[in-house]
């Protein structure tokens, strides 16, 4: 019975472990939201494959402490950035700027499709013109082709 | 012939790109703060909390920043080759005690010996950042004129001393 009771409060006392942290958040929604929106721009270094908005790693939430407190001081979005390119250089940012390096990379998918459209269209010509070349057949093979199909066999053949 | 020699050219293309990719080592983001200024900072130093420390008081001398930390294994492991690098007196060796409690740091350099002139005490972690820090230990070089010259990351090994640090501290003092 009391183990109960005990467990009944202490299921009660759930809500408060969080307290804390929710108060961080619901303090400014609106910068909280800002902050995570600037964040999923940003990759973890530690967990290179991840966002720090997505990361809990204890650099991701150091950066984004960060992010928050130059957000706080009224700086923009792109100054942030800026700034952790800055020290972290290109690769903090989770899409790679598009410049004359990373051409291939942004656009290199469309070349493939480009250039397998491309292809495709010319296959199809060609068999197109062969089609047209195949030798057109006399009445007399006619004649003999449609004895074939019916299954009556040719003239020397039985 | 022609028909397959041109997939297996593909492939063959494809596996060399792929061999190349295999060893790479993706943690080692190149820093851009290489031959940069170094970020300044202001920090207690970590023995000492009323006195500070900052890159303008070392101008004129080439010296190593090791950012380390007491909860750090990888620093540990390094900890011996720094002490055994810091009784050469070829190079002054500053740390930063990155995000590390004050009590735990100065417990690991009375226990384990100090190879550093100074710690800076990095209590938040913002210096770090400041840096362009991303994992501990990392070790950067600077020159007399206050740039970075070079960054190690992750722990030194006996290896990397002799032939990377050692030589671009001599070629750096001789400049």
């Amino acid at each position: 019975m009391h183990s109960k009771l005990l467990f009944l409060v202490l299921l009660l006392l759930m809500p408060l472990a969080h307290a804390d942290q929710a108060a961080i958040t619901k303090d400014d929604p609106v910068l909280e939201k800002r902050v995570m929106d600037l964040s999923a721009h940003l990759r973890c270094l530690v967990c290179q494959n991840q966002t720090i908005a997505d990361s809990n790693a204890e650099l991701a939430v150091d950066l984004k402490n960060q992010v928050r407190e130059k957000l706080r001081q009224g700086q923009s979005e792109q100054e942030i950035l800026d700034y952790m390119v800055k020290r972290y250089g290109e690769f903090v940012l989770f899409s790679p700027l598009v410049k004359s390096t990373t051409w291939l990379l942004w656009f290199g998918p469309l070349l493939l499709l480009v250039v397998g459209l491309g292809v495709l269209f010319v296959i199809l010509r060609q068999r197109r013109k062969m089609m047209q070349q195949a030798p057109a057949l006399s009445a007399d093979e006619h004649a003999r082709a449609a004895s074939l199909l019916s299954g009556k066999g040719g003239e020397g053949h039985s | 012939m022609n028909r397959f020699l041109l997939p297996l050219g593909a492939f063959i293309v494809l596996v060399i790109f792929l061999w190349i990719g295999l060893t790479l080592n993706p943690r080692e983001v190149p820093s851009p703060l290489i031959n940069k200024v170094a970020p300044t900072f202001r920090l207690p130093q970590l023995h000492d909390s009323a006195k500070t420390i900052g890159p303008e008081d070392l101008r004129g001398k080439v010296w190593l920043l090791n950012v380390w930390s007491s909860w750090c294994v990888t620093c540990r492991q390094e900890h011996p080759l720094l002490v055994e690098l810091g009784r050469q007196n070829l190079v002054p060796i500053y740390g930063l005690n990155y995000k590390d409690n004050r009590d735990d740091g100065l417990a690991l350099l009375r226990n384990s010996g100090d190879p550093y002139v100074l710690s800076a005490y990095d209590r938040e972690g913002n210096v770090g950042i400041d840096w362009g820090v991303y994992g501990v230990p990392e070790t950067f070089v600077i020159d007399k004129s206050g740039l970075i010259r070079h960054k190690f990351i992750g722990a030194l090994t006996p290896e990397l001393i002799q032939k990377k640090l050692i030589p671009l501290v001599k070629e750096l003092n001789g400049a």
